[in-house]
């Protein structure tokens, strides 16, 4: 091959290089911080300007421009292809990933804007500057082409995005090594030492590509296992979505709600023997249940006249009524007229509630902290019973009778103390294992009958059998969870510990 | 900003005067605190605020010997007076009220009734400026049971016969939380990184502590009671008064420095005194007295969000129309009128300058007894020596409105929050306790002024403006909470120049308690300081003694219901 064909070449492979960092962090921030158009956008933003940086930087480079171009692909080599794993790191254990992230795109399209600059000067000896411009021009974007295609179909599916960024780190050193050959004669001195280093920078990648592994389970144990598609810290908790092919997930502070996939056997169980004993539910309350599930099955009933849903985070609801995806799987149940959404701390709102309801549906993260801890208190059981007309009925989500036996009972016996009959139930979820309900009234009452017809999961055998509990699942003593004693956030961390 | 300081950095030798001044109410890093504040404090000024009574200038003008005129043919008639509406003065009504008596009059000094459990009203929440809680009372104590039982705090008797508090009425979980060296840690006593002597040490201390609790005098009275009036006045009891608890930990050899901290931070939270100035009786009164028999737990305290200003709420709603606010008594003169005795009660109401004049069959002194050497006409000019042995603590306290509860590392927020490293108190989570997790928080900041000569501590606290307390506040709490500076929106000040009677060894088992006590010419004694430990059970033992006392005196006879 010629000098000229081979700096082409080097030209194609540097834009393809170039592109693919580009794209990698724009991936990496829209997985790692959600809301992937504004990332992206700001990436790709950030990144362009940068390529001015360093076009503009490359007018006061005269000499040995050579020596110059093979030094910036090596720092490019560096630092993209370490780029994946060190933005995964710092994710992992820096406040201030964002940071980090902006400055990795501010240098690396720096040091990508010196490279075809630095490039074409050194071509201009070879070729007329007509010439010139055309097929660089024309070499880099079919690069960038090649990129963005390699990019999703090959690269992030096969290769994973640590592996992607040090392979193409390694490229970008091969051209710079390559280099030293093919531009030995505006080298000068002190070759030999530049090749050294270019040797010992694929050494570096390489080792970290055969490595990659076991850094990437590492990396994505500690995040999660699918693609995030959506996700927002809210003023009360970070929300996230992630999809996979069976369906999509919500994730409040990393624990899981629920799964599209099996999500409806959680929520039938949870309101419709509820709303069996109660008969015929007119006004409803849920507490939680801001993705608005539960309210989809309350709303199958056409006795339902309105509906208060009480849940902390704005952002939740707000979720829940606008993202596509949610608002499907709900049914629109936002949109509903016969809905009130109000976002308030449940245990604050309880104080005032505004009428009787026969029909409370409480739908809350589990208690893994204090301040949710009081949503399962004594305390909170009294409030509600001043806001439920005589014979409603209640129904409470009481983690894994199975897991954590000794929070799902507390729940069932701190209701009771409370004034409250209870039946505790369970339902198998895959997602999450065996799961457990309360269902409650203010006097005893038996396993409710009369399911409607039109269900996926239940129908009047099965909510009988719900209710049935296998041995390893029978009735265990615990404190009473109060206030001032908030045992129940102890049960749980302990019991979910040893889980995990 | 601090008005006293410079707008420039060079500072004149007054504004570092000032500073090093700032940094000595913090302690030992409180020059590197304050360094902290300043050099953020161009960007953020000091929030807003007010300094909140008590009515210095008007006590100050009675200290200095008010003398009003007052016609006598226009003094009024009532049967009693009671002078001063605290918790003591406030308990005292209710007693009267209780017999029937309905001619009587509360003068009351502050625009409001209360004292030091007077609480204040934010956006927020409502919130304490003085008493916090108060430890379930037992069933020895019925009257105290029947008046929580009135504020319905109970859920029912356990299985001994002692009230239940409904658990909205404890302190929300967790109770306490210590912060050192950068991180929270549960509960008030350092476990973490203690040694082995230390936990042996913290052993015999509780094995020493339930060997009183256990301990019955000849008449079956236990060592430290509640009331005080209800415990024993054996000679073993009264020996500990003698003593510092200092050196009734030195006698037996308890010298870890974390079980030296927690006890010594007991006695500040309680008396406002330090170790070394605390009564030995009155440190294991601490320990002793809320704890029913040896294994029992020690009996939970009952609170709210504004702290013991709903009782104080409780007790004013059943009389507020005998009291009259905003009236500073300055003067009480016992004498015989057509041979009978009586009691003259003279005064001006704060805001219009108007004198009042009462003449009383007798009175109830609910003030603070050092009050009556300026307000007792025959005090006045012969002041009795157990008088001036009364002497009292200074206190600050800040309620601090925050647009957020601040991020901490460790163990999670608690409504007591404490520093280890600081001479204050830390603070009280007042917003947490009412049940709020989330957005705007309101918190309230002790701190007592510990020093040996309670003048020269009230003296310190005086000379600091509402800003320099503010600062003070600010930059204490920003040890463990480094944004505070930033989200506080408020800091409001209440400088408590007589906060609390002091429990110095000798005080409460010494002459003084016992004259100070003895009715005088119709006037009868009833402020919490005649127990020598302000807390209110004793503002509400000596109230409602003082009541029955003026009862037996005007019918004969009273039923008491102490
Ligand atoms: C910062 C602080 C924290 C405390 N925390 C607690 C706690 O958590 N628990 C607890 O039990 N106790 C606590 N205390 C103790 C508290 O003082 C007592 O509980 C109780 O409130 C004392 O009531 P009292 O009526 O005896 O006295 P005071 O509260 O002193 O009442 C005396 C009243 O007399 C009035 N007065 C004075 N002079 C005149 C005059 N010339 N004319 C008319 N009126 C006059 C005063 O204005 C005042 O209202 C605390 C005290 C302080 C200062």
């Amino acid at each position: 091959m010629s000098r000229t064909a081979i700096l082409y070449l080097n030209v194609f492979v540097i834009a393809t290089c170039g592109l693919i960092y580009e794209l990698l962090a724009g991936t990496l921030a829209s997985y790692l911080l959600g809301d992937s158009v504004t990332q992206f956008s700001t990436c790709i933003g950030v990144y362009l300007f940068a390529l001015g940086v360093g076009a503009w930087l490359s007018s006061f480079l005269d000499k040995s421009l050579a020596r110059y171009f093979i030094e910036v692909e090596l720092a490019v080599a560096l630092l993209g292809g370490f780029s994946a794993p060190l933005l995964f790191l710092s994710f992992a254990s820096l406040q201030f990933f964002s940071v980090v992230l902006y400055c990795m795109i501010l240098v690396i399209g720096t040091l990508v804007g010196l490279e075809l600059p630095l490039l074409m000067r050194i071509l201009r000896e070879d070729l007329d500057f007509k010439h010139l411009v055309s097929r660089v021009l024309t070499f880099d974007y079919v690069g960038c082409l090649l990129a963005s295609l390699l990019f999703p179909i090959f690269l992030v599916p096969d290769l994973g995005l640590v592996r992607t960024s040090l392979l193409f780190g390694i490229c970008n050193a091969v051209v710079g090594l390559w280099g030293t050959w093919v531009l030995e004669t505006g080298l000068g001195g002190g070759v030999i030492f530049l090749r050294i280093r270019g040797v010992l920078v694929i050494v570096l990648l390489v080792a970290g590509f055969i490595k990659a592994d076991s850094f990437t389970t590492w990396s994505e144990d500690q995040l999660y296992s699918d693609a995030v598609v959506y996700s927002q810290t809210s003023r009360y908790q970070r929300i996230v979505l992630t999809q996979r092919a069976s369906g999509f997930q919500l994730w409040l502070d990393g624990n899981l709600q629920f799964s599209s996939r099996d999500e409806y056997r959680y929520h039938e169980a949870l309101v419709h023997p509820a709303a069996m004993l109660t008969q015929r539910p007119k006004r409803v309350l849920v507490l939680g249940g801001g993705d608005g599930l539960a309210l989809r099955e309350i709303l199958k009933y056409d006795t339902v006249k309105h509906v208060t849903l009480v849940d902390l985070d704005p952002a939740m609801t707000g979720l829940s009524a606008r993202f596509p995806p949610l608002d499907e799987l709900n049914g629109g149940a936002f949109r509903d007229s016969r809905v009130r959404v109000v976002n308030a701390d449940a245990m604050i709102w309880l104080e005032q509630p505004d009428e009787p309801f026969d029909l409370v549906i409480i739908d809350f993260p589990d208690p893994n902290n204090f301040s949710l801890g009081k949503l399962y208190t004594r305390r909170f059981y009294r409030q509600l019973k001043s806001c439920l007309a005589e014979d409603a009925a209640v129904a409470i989500q009481c983690t894994s009778p199975l897991e954590a036996p000794r929070s799902f009972w507390c729940i069932v016996n701190t209701l009771q103390s409370a004034g409250f009959s209870v039946r505790p139930y369970r339902v198998s979820v895959p997602s999450f294992g065996v799961w457990g309900f309360a269902l409650a009234q203010l006097k005893p009452f038996v396993v409710p009958q009369g399911c409607r017809g039109d269900l996926r999961f239940l129908n009047d055998r099965v909510v009988e059998a719900l209710f049935q509990l296998p041995n390893d699942m029978q009735q265990v003593a615990t404190e009473i969870n109060r206030l001032d004693n908030q045992i129940l956030v102890y049960y749980y961390d302990r019991e979910w510990e040893i889980v995990r | 900003m601090v008005k006293t300081r410079g707008q420039s950095r060079g500072a004149s030798a007054a504004d570092l005067d000032r500073r090093d001044l700032l940094a000595s109410f913090l302690g030992a890093s409180g020059a590197v605190l304050l360094e902290g504040c300043q050099s953020r404090e161009r960007d953020i000024g000091l929030p807003p605020g007010e300094l909140v009574g008590p009515s210095v200038a008007l006590g100050h003008r009675i200290r200095d010997g008010l003398r009003l005129s007052f016609p006598e043919r226009e003094l009024q008639a009532t049967q009693v007076v009671i002078v001063g509406g605290g918790i003591a003065g406030l308990a005292a009504a209710r007693r009267l009220h209780q017999e029937g008596i309905e001619d009587f009059v509360l003068l009351e000094l502050e625009p409001e009734a209360g004292g030091t459990s007077r609480s204040g009203q934010s956006d927020i929440v409502a919130y304490p400026w003085g008493a916090h809680y108060v430890p379930a009372p037992t069933r020895e104590f019925p009257a105290l049971v029947q008046l929580f039982d009135e504020v319905g705090v109970f859920e029912g008797t356990d299985a001994v016969g002692d009230p239940v508090v409904a658990e909205e009425f404890r302190c929300r979980h967790p109770e306490e939380r210590l912060y050192y060296k950068g991180i929270w840690y549960e509960g008030l006593y350092l476990a973490s990184g203690a040694s082995v002597d230390d936990h042996r040490q913290m052993t015999r201390f509780r094995a020493e502590m339930d060997r009183w609790v256990a301990w019955r005098d000849g008449r079956g009275r236990r060592a430290f009671a509640v009331p005080v009036a209800a415990g024993s006045d054996d000679p073993v009891v009264r020996a500990l008064d003698a003593i510092t608890m200092a050196q009734w930990l030195d006698q037996r050899g308890f010298d870890s420095p974390r079980l030296r901290w927690w006890v010594d931070y007991a006695c500040r939270d309680d008396y406002g005194l330090r170790l070394e100035q605390t009564s030995a009786w009155a440190g294991i009164y601490y320990y002793c007295a809320r704890i029913p028999e040896v294994g029992a737990a020690a009996r939970p305290f009952v609170t709210w969000p504004e702290g013991n200003g709903r009782l104080v709420h409780h007790l004013y709603s059943g009389v507020r129309s005998q009291c009259l606010l905003g009236a500073a008594v300055t003067e009480v003169t016992p004498r015989q009128v057509e041979g009978k005795a009586v009691v003259d009660v003279l005064g001006v109401k704060a805001e219009s300058q108007q004198l009042f004049g009462y003449r009383a069959e007798r009175v109830i002194f609910a003030a603070p007894q050092f009050l009556s050497r300026y307000l007792i006409r025959d005090y006045r000019d012969n002041t009795p020596r157990h008088v001036t042995e009364f002497s009292y603590g200074a206190w600050a306290v800040a309620n601090l409105t925050l647009s957020e509860i601040p991020q901490s590392e460790g163990f999670p927020l608690a409504w007591d929050n404490v520093l280890y490293e600081s001479p204050s108190l830390g603070y009280v989570a007042t917003s947490y306790q009412r049940g709020l997790d989330y957005g705007p928080a309101l918190i309230t900041y002790y701190y007592p002024l510990c020093d040996d000569d309670p003048r020269a501590a009230r003296q310190r606290l005086l000379q600091l403006d509402r800003e320099e307390w503010a600062e003070i506040a600010l930059a204490d709490l920003g040890r463990a909470h480094t944004g505070i500076r930033e989200s506080a929106q408020r800091v409001d000040v209440m400088r408590w120049g007589h906060a609390m009677i002091q429990p110095r060894p000798g005080f409460v088992w010494g002459k003084a308690r016992q004259l100070a006590s003895q009715p005088f010419r119709g006037v009868h004694f009833g402020h919490s300081d005649l127990s020598g430990i302000a807390l209110f059970e004793e503002a509400f033992f000596h109230g409602t003694r003082a009541a029955e006392e003026v009862l037996a005196a005007l019918r004969g006879r009273v039923d008491s219901i102490l």
